[in-house]
């Protein structure tokens, strides 16, 4: 407490006890230095194994499901799965950056040759029996209940009036897929390329909301904006198998999503073991209760996903690769030359 | 004031502005946390993750406050008592992370401490995470919420002039005690004030935050990214009670606050009077 | 002003100076030695300590936090060169994004100085019951994480809202949205000026004759006039930064709702970090433009910083 006796102190003395909080400042300033250090070693292991999971945000409540089960194995048993959930190219970013990864899952192949360009990850990730891919999935049409603007076709998603939402593709892994499930579609349907180009302008200009994120463009759909959202078929399910008011239409012409997946180079043997685990056909089947369609045909015949009558990868369309820089460089790709257009009409709106 | 026939009309306007504008969303969110009662909003905050994202809030919160309140005191002294050129250099460059998005903030100390970084060779040799660890989340509340001491402890300094310490200065009294005996006491409010805003800012950060933690669940989650990772598996009871753990938290800053201005502003009025 | 509590006197210096009359408690006196400086080297070790090292320490933490990331940034940018730079800055995306941030902080910032003031205004001079519930209200806009008061105004604003109002996708949205998080700026800059404008000079001039309107428009005013205008930066500032709680009532619609901090995160995550560096560097330029300005502005004013 204050001395009310002034004690005379001077230059050089030891530091008196007051109240004032100068000393405490001291102290708290250096115990907070140095709990900042402490928390900058590393952590001990731990027992049973663990595994660093960085994975795209859709599959997380998949993955608690899977991580348990996979628990009640004998080669889980006592396995500790560390998860971490955010946009694929974020997570890939971050892996490169250094964060520590023993599995990896991303919602499209790109964010995965990041990590492998990187080093991280090795080349031969998908020459496995399921080219290096966890789980299939669809783009598909997100609708009203009932489905008041029967919205069935591509075609209907670019009539007056029909409001759609589409994730940011520069932000996002799932807005990419719509796109190209857009213009596949068209493909399909014997359009030409211009032609294609031209549907997908049409398509952006119904977009009343471009959210950066999958997840973002869930929540914007779910607070009553727009008559349609495009998105992943398990992203929907789960969202209807969580009571949102949703009705999942099938696209007669879609893009079959693959998620790839990896251990890195640095995967501990529990991180194998788990990657064994997804793949295998008890992993399998959960992933198709959380709906996501199987690789594994076995398990696939199992399910009964909606069929599409046409159903086209990316490979039709060129690949990844060339796809990326084609149609989504941020200053030069189709898509960003589409925004242009659209945008110079309605800049100064 | 008191016979202006613009005081009610004035007092509506405003308290019509903030219901619209604060009071209402705040409510919202509050609602909707114990929507479904309290049991279940119970539960939402005490499950595994949620229990670790509050205590690593809390653990953030406890380091990087008072590091930027050591900061915040110093720079408001040299700034206060000192002339040396680039003065005003150092006053804005104090606000810039008001300026910054925090999401920028994020990349750039990520730029800097990442493992390709500038410091990311020296920082893996020597075994030190930064980036993706806590050390990480600290420096970027850290960094968000730098302004703030100094935004509230220099202005009184430079208010109270230094008289009082040149005089103590004149009678023998070292630095340190001058500081100690003279300076704190006199800034004591202020600094107050200036702790509980940083700590507001940092308990509600996220965007800075969710791209130098790498969310990972029960390792490196603050509760903002929990409540964000709650959202977006459309969890949305957890979030909405995430929140209000965060709303409470700034209650509880906030009436600090409100106390400790309140004498503030008494103690003006003594001064002046 | 001296009377702040402590007072020289209770330093209880050496030298037999006594205190001043009636400043507080008695003074021990030394019966030994007068401790004058016992200690003379490490005295002045301390003071030289005390001047070199605060200084320095404070500056390599402020170079640690903001300046080595700042310069990192700005190095980031030009990787590629002036080129590359000037091409990601003139990108009509980019221009797109900064005009929409710019503009529309730049009228929230204008809007909330009004508001702020009038709500300072009422939180000063009037009276009435709840006032200081409704002053800890206002500083709540600033202890909220940004995602849930997104959120939050998504619901009661948006398409669902219960006042049959639709902003989502709209500037107006937007606008809201910055509103919400810049008003704590803007009030607590001038309610401490205000409570302290010296009454006697309204008195006074109302003394000589001086109308209501009068005392209003040359008294007033112009000493809240600075504060004003710091809050209102500040405002600005934070408005330009803003990307969490705008992100979803906004819409995120290139060329019509997307804000700079919008793109900025779209361009990183595209792998075009330096574009997305180039583009942040130019806002953070801008608004440090603005608060050296406003820095300025205060010191010519002479105006206590708040907030």
């Amino acid at each position: 407490m204050q001395t009310t006796t002034p004690h005379l102190s001077a230059p050089g003395d030891a530091p008196s006890r007051t109240r004032l909080p100068s000393r405490r400042i001291a102290a708290v300033g250096a115990l907070a230095l140095s709990a900042l250090a402490l928390t900058a070693l590393p952590a001990g292991a731990q027992t049973g194994g663990t595994v660093n999971l960085v994975a795209y945000s859709t599959p997380k409540p998949a993955y608690s499901v899977l991580a348990t089960d996979f628990a009640k194995t004998k080669t889980g048993a006592g396995v500790t799965v560390s998860p971490s959930f955010g946009p694929s190219g974020t997570q890939a970013t971050s892996v490169v950056n250094g964060l520590p990864a023993d599995l990896v899952n991303f919602s499209l192949e790109p964010d995965m040759a990041k990590v492998v360009k990187a080093g991280l990850v090795s080349s031969s990730w998908d020459k496995g029996s399921t080219k290096g891919m966890v789980t299939d999935s669809i783009v598909s049409f997100v609708v009203r209940p009932g489905n008041p603007k029967h919205i069935t076709t591509w075609a209907d998603l670019v009539k007056s009036g029909v409001q759609v939402i589409t994730p940011n593709v520069f932000s996002s892994g799932s807005a990419k897929w719509n796109i190209m499930a857009a213009y596949g579609a068209e493909i399909e349907q014997g359009k030409t390329p211009a032609q294609a180009q031209l549907y997908l302008s049409k398509l952006l200009h119904n977009a009343v909301a471009q959210p950066s994120s999958a997840s973002a463009a869930l929540q914007t759909f779910l607070s009553g904006q727009g008559d349609v959202l495009l998105d992943y078929e398990d992203d929907a399910l789960y969202a209807k198998s969580k009571g949102e008011p949703v009705d999942i239409i099938t696209p007669p012409q879609t893009i079959l999503i693959q998620n790839p997946i990896a251990v890195t180079k640095t995967a501990s043997p529990a991180a194998k073991a788990f990657l064994a685990y997804l793949l295998s056909p008890a992993g399998q089947t959960v992933w198709g209760q959380q709906g996501y369609r199987p690789v594994l045909p076995s398990v696939a015949a199992k399910f009964k996903f909606p069929r599409p009558k046409t159903l086209f990868t990316i490979d039709h369309l060129g690949g990844w690769t060339s796809v990326n820089t084609k149609f989504f460089d941020p200053q030069t790709g189709i898509v960003a030359k589409v925004e242009q257009s659209l945008g110079v009409s309605t800049a100064s709106g | 004031m008191r016979r202006s026939r613009w005081r009610l009309p004035l007092r509506f306007a405003v308290l019509g502005y903030l219901a619209l504008l604060v009071i209402l969303p705040v409510s919202t969110v509050f609602y909707r946390a114990f929507q479904h009662g309290l049991g279940t909003a119970w539960d939402a905050i005490t499950s595994t993750d949620a229990l670790h994202a509050l205590w690593l809030t809390f653990l953030v919160a406890a380091i990087a406050v008072p590091l930027n309140t050591v900061f915040g005191v110093g720079v408001s002294l040299i700034l206060a008592r000192h002339r040396f050129p680039g003065a005003w250099l150092l006053d804005a460059l104090v606000d810039i992370p008001l300026a910054i998005s925090p999401v920028v903030i994020g990349l750039a100390l990520i730029l800097v401490y990442g493992r390709t970084g500038w410091f990311g060779p020296w920082l893996n040799t020597h075994h030190i995470t930064v980036i993706y660890a806590v050390p990480g989340i600290v420096m970027a509340s850290a960094a968000v919420s730098l302004p703030y001491v100094v935004r509230e402890v220099l202005p009184v300094l430079q208010e109270i002039g230094t008289e009082q310490e040149q005089a103590a200065r004149t009678l023998g009294a070292g630095p340190f005690a001058v500081f100690r005996r003279i300076t704190l006491p006199n800034i004591r409010r202020g600094l107050a004030y200036g702790v509980t805003l940083t700590t507001a800012r940092v308990l509600g950060e996220f965007g800075a935050v969710a791209i130098v933690s790498g969310a990972v669940a029960g390792k490196t989650e603050t509760l903002t990214l929990f409540i964000s990772d709650s959202i977006d598996s459309l969890d949305t009871q957890s979030a909405y009670v995430g929140a209000v753990a965060l709303c409470l938290a700034a209650l509880i800053v906030l009436t600090l606050l409100t106390v400790t201005d309140r004498k503030r502003d008494d103690w003006h009025k003594e001064a002046v009077a | 002003m001296t009377d702040v509590g402590v007072t020289v006197g209770d330093l209880g210096l050496p030298g037999g100076q006594p205190a001043p009359a009636g400043s507080g408690p008695e003074r021990r006196r030394w019966h030994r030695h007068p401790p004058t400086a016992p200690r003379p080297a490490l005295a002045a070790a301390g003071r030289m300590a005390a001047r070199i090292g605060g200084p320095a320490l404070a500056v390599t933490y402020l170079s640690l936090l903001v300046l080595l990331p700042l310069a990192a940034l700005v190095t980031n940018a030009f990787s590629g060169g002036w080129a590359a730079f000037w091409r990601a800055i003139t990108q009509p995306e980019a221009v797109a994004a900064l005009e929409l941030t710019l503009g529309i902080s730049a009228a929230v910032a204008a809007v909330n100085s009004v508001a702020g003031l009038a709500i300072a205004w009422v939180l000063v001079r009037d009276d009435f019951r709840g006032k200081t519930l409704v002053s800890a209200v206002i500083d709540l806009p600033f202890a909220l994480p940004t995602i849930v008061a997104g959120l939050t105004l998504l619901a009661l604003y948006g398409p669902n809202s219960p006042f049959h109002v639709d902003l989502a996708g709209t500037r107006l949205g937007i606008a809201c949205a910055l509103a919400f998080v810049t008003l704590p700026f803007c009030v607590r800059s001038v309610q401490p000026v205000l409570a302290e404008l010296d009454a006697e000079t309204e008195e006074a001039a109302a003394s000589l004759g001086a109308s209501r309107r009068q005392v209003m428009g040359r008294v007033i005013l112009p000493s809240l006039l600075p504060a004003v205008l710091a809050g209102a930066g500040l405002a600005f500032a934070r408005a330009v930064g803003e990307y969490g709680s705008i992100v979803l009532i906004s819409g995120n619609i290139p060329f019509k709702t997307e804000v700079a901090s919008s793109w900025i995160f779209s361009l990183s995550q595209s792998d075009a970090l330096p574009a997305a560096s180039a583009v942040s560097v130019v806002l953070v330029a801008i608004a440090l433009l603005v608060l050296i300005v406003i820095g300025w502005a205060r010191r010519r004013f002479n105006v206590p910083e708040t907030v």
